[in-house]
């Protein structure tokens, strides 16, 4: 058995297809439009709401990487995620490293240790890896909130004392809501590369039948570990922005398996494999745990979790494609019946 | 081309192949023929790398290729197909031909302009652009074919090509089979289908309970005594 | 270096808890042995066994220990209309659905536990089997001794019903190959809910004779499923007698880690041990792999 998403008869139009000139239109102006958002909605909790938005998308994008594109199901990447946000905030706190430079060294933490770890575990077949992955993070977690020198369980609050760009510390939520923004953006942009590229193709075929892959030179270990590099990397990033965003880090909030499942989670509602499928998973994420919350109220209750899980299992089970997924099955099955409608005419 | 020495294979107490030996020449049609059971997909994944084998020697050219990993035989020249086709279903006819272009050539472009050749030379260029997951087996076959092509291979194995398909079918893939031959391509396949391997091989080798019990043209081995006790005792 | 009064305490407790760690191992290890399906929601099942000795007790008086056949018949039935309600429709779905399936189970049971018990912390303040007991110098608990029995009692018991019945042969041909068995009459959608009834009732019956000393909350299940995880695996999926010693050998892992390493790093060192299965024998010390 193989760890797959489903992936019968349709295929996703970005790879091998040239966008076509109103779909870059398209792209362009929702940049714009993006991008113009802080100056028309001003409000900062609405403004914090968007930039949840953004970081649970562009999670969900970094995650799809290694997981929506080459298959390999992590279930344990919060631990780049946190390593991110401590990497960035120690190296801020205690050496005065610039955020510019400890998140991007964050990220290269990362996805060193993915490396390190990803050698033996992508052996792993199945339930196995996903397993792996959680013990990985929960050790992760542990170490964490035993080390005196990252706060253990108390965490770390970073100083308020600077603000500005140079440390990325802001009174507004626009300079947040810009920086996730760019971030997603890149993220975006990585995927789309690797998409079009040889490494996309490969991805793929080592998720759909890894054997055949092998009988086509493609060697299965080299490229798992460029998709965690990649994914590890970008989610790292992710982690240090988090970081400087609150202010405040511990290891329940940035290594939790919960947080893996999230991340997953986006990727997967929105739709595996697809390049904007994170995107919509990540806004419909964020609108069911912010909606849940404020509608049931904070009380405790767990309203908000049986919601959650209800849509967690209603999309395992009937739309394992995910949203976006969802909407190419039906263009693939209108294209499929308006090409047999033709042969019928043809033949009548 | 290809030389199979004293290849032995066992698998913790089971032994699939017992010191089997031959050759396939340079564009050569070999088949390995013989009953359920007798180990020639065993031997095919020893030749492709997909386990090494337990004694014994397998060389490409005079270059040794036992004991490499799958990926390794495909770049060293080793092109394979498999009993069920593998198609990767999440992508387009012509994007599964590419997987194997981009072994030779890593940029996109070139990738697809191989793929497309590859395509008409196995008939399936009208099909390009459906989901690879669609095709009919006979066409997931050719597909496979095309596929394995693709990485430039010196020699190609396929694993039952003919299998389960109608007799026009079996005439596509013969006619296939014999211009990959024509390209210079050594073939070494298993076949069932006794009258599709039958006319066009050059040599055929036949393999009972993991052991070689002939190896001559395809008329020598038919009124081979000892290859028709095998097939009848089974 | 701890004295020897230490390291007996130390062995027989690793011993009792490894017994239930056994006991909600077994259950997923059906599970998986018969359908090939890891439940991340089996701790949940251990839970609502907690809950279900806690209501009885705390609504109409009732002992614990008399209520365990009644705990493992609702967690048997609870399990069994599960499957018929969700499981059997990601049976056959690519493991993603699977996993996730499972997983939203749990994040659902957890959320409905909440909802409807409130996440406060409970427990049962006063039972059959309360006190201690004194064995050769070593005290221990005599709700943790009790269980550890009943572990031993029910393992024996599901491992009985397994190989001398003729269900438990069914199960078993459905196991080891699903289609054949179905060639020989043997409804295998009957044979998966049987699993997931008797994989509950398993961690059900743990959850049970744990209740009488272990807090009763929401998330109590996370505590175990990871361990029981690593149990299954270090066993090998699918084998009841391995559940059984690699639970032991978890246990004694984690209270020994604890001792000499630190308390804190206890899990640490079991999910460290899991890692090194994985790495070198994935099939586990019994498994088919």
């Amino acid at each position: 058995m193989n760890a797959t998403a489903p992936t019968a008869t349709i295929v996703d139009p970005p790879l091998g297809r040239r966008a076509s000139a109103t779909q870059v239109a398209m792209i362009a102006t929702a940049l714009v439009a993006a991008a113009l958002l802080p100056l028309v909605v001003t409000s900062p909790s609405r403004l914090n709401l968007a930039i949840l938005v953004l970081m649970a998308a562009q999670l969900g994008v970094a995650w799809n990487i290694v997981g929506g594109y080459a298959g390999q199901i992590s279930l344990g990447h919060a631990a780049f995620f946190g390593v991110g946000a401590y990497t960035a905030t120690i190296l801020f706190m205690n050496h005065g490293v610039s955020p510019w430079l400890g998140i991007p060294l964050g990220g290269l933490v990362a996805a060193s240790i993915g490396v390190i770890v990803g050698w033996p575990c992508f052996r792993l077949k199945g339930h196995y890896f996903a397993m792996a992955t959680i013990a990985i993070a929960e050790i992760v977690q542990i170490f964490f909130t035993n080390w005196e020198y990252a706060g253990a369980a108390v965490g770390l609050s970073l100083p308020m004392t600077q603000r500005g760009w140079s440390v990325m510390i802001f009174n507004d939520k626009a300079s947040y809501y810009w920086l996730a923004l760019g971030l997603l953006v890149f993220s975006l942009a990585v995927n789309f590369v690797i998409e079009k590229s040889f490494l996309g193709y490969y991805f793929r075929a080592i998720k759909d039948e890894p054997d055949a892959a092998r009988s086509l030179g493609v060697g299965l270990l080299v490229f798992k570990q460029i998709a965690l590099f990649a994914s590890s990397f970008l989610t790292a990033l992710g982690g240090g922005l988090y970081a400087f965003k609150e202010l405040y880090i511990d290891p329940p909030s940035v290594l939790s398996t919960g947080l893996s499942i999230k991340m997953a989670l986006a990727a997967i509602l929105g739709g595996v494999g697809t390049l904007f499928g994170p995107l919509v998973g990540g806004v419909v994420l964020t609108a069911i745990e912010e909606g849940s919350r404020s509608f049931f109220g904070g009380s405790g209750r767990g309203t908000d979790l049986i919601l959650y899980a209800l849509i967690i299992i209603g999309v395992a089970i009937y739309y394992p494609r995910g949203i976006v997924g969802w909407f190419v099955e039906r263009r693939a099955r209108r294209q499929a019946k308006s090409l047999r409608s033709e042969v019928v005419d043809v033949a009548g | 081309m290809l030389r199979v020495e004293a290849v032995t294979k066992r698998f913790s107490g089971l032994v699939a192949n017992e010191d089997v030996s031959f050759d396939v020449g340079a564009g050569q049609i070999v088949g390995l023929i013989g009953p359920n059971g007798a180990g020639k997909t065993t031997l095919f994944n020893c030749i492709a790398g997909f386990f090494p084998p337990s004694s014994g020697d397998i060389r490409l050219d005079g270059v040794r290729i036992a004991g490499l990993r799958p990926e390794q035989c495909a770049k060293a020249g080793v092109g394979r197909t498999f009993q069920i086709a593998r198609t990767f279903t999440s992508m387009t006819t012509r994007q599964n031909v590419m997987v194997g272009a981009l072994l030779r050539d890593r940029r996109v472009r070139h990738a697809r302009r191989d793929a497309d050749a590859l395509l008409d030379f196995v008939g399936l260029s009208k099909s390009a652009d459906r989901a690879a997951g669609s095709l009919t087996i006979s066409e997931q076959r050719r597909l496979a074919l095309a596929r394995a092509l693709a990485t430039k291979p010196r020699i190609l194995l396929m694993d039952e090509v003919m299998a389960g398909l109608n007799p026009s079918e079996v005439r596509e893939a013969v006619d296939v089979v014999l211009r990959i031959r024509e390209r210079g391509i050594a073939c070494l396949i298993v076949e069932h289908v006794l009258e599709g391997i039958m006319p066009i091989a050059d040599r055929i080798v036949v393999l009972d309970d993991g052991r070689k019990i002939a190896d001559g043209t395809p008329a020598e081995v038919s009124n081979d005594p000892a290859v028709i006790a095998a097939y009848l005792g089974d | 270096m701890p004295t020897t009064d230490i390291l007996l305490q130390t062995l027989l407790s690793g011993i009792l808890i490894g017994l239930i760690y056994a006991l909600v191992a077994i259950g997923l290890t059906i599970i998986f042995g018969v359908m090939d399906v890891v439940n991340f929601s089996h701790g949940e099942f251990l839970m609502l066994g907690m809950y279900s000795s806690f209501w009885l007790f705390a609504l109409f008086a009732l002992d614990p220990i008399l209520t365990l056949p009644l705990t493992t018949m609702i967690l048997f039935a609870f399990g069994y209309a599960l499957y018929r309600l969700v499981i059997r429709r990601i049976t056959d779905a690519p493991m993603l659905s699977q996993i996730f399936t499972t997983f939203g189970l749990m994040i659902l049971l957890r959320g409905l536990a909440q909802f409807f018990w409130k996440p406060d912390f409970r427990s049962i303040t006063h039972s059959s089997v309360e006190g201690t007991l004194s064995i050769g110098g070593i005290q221990i608990g005599m709700p943790q001794f009790v269980a550890g029995i009943g572990a031993i009692v029910v393992t024996v018991a599901v491992h009985q019903f397994i190989t001398r019945t003729k269900t438990g042969a069914a199960l078993e041909a459905t196991a080891s190959d699903r289609d054949a068995a179905r060639l020989m009459g043997i409804d295998s959608q009957k044979m998966f809910a049987l699993a997931w009834g008797l994989g509950a009732a398993c961690a059900g019956v743990a959850g049970g004779l744990l209740s009488t000393f272990f807090p009763i909350f929401p998330e109590v299940g996370a505590n175990f499923i990871l361990i029981a995880f690593v149990v299954v695996n270090l066993g090998g999926f699918g084998s009841i007698a391995g559940a059984f010693w690699a639970g032991i050998i978890v246990g004694l892992v984690e209270v020994f880690g604890g001792l000499l390493i630190g308390p804190q790093y206890k899990l640490a060192i079991v999910l460290a041990l899991f890692l090194a299965m994985l790495m070198w024998r994935p099939q586990g010390l019994l498994g088919k792999a």
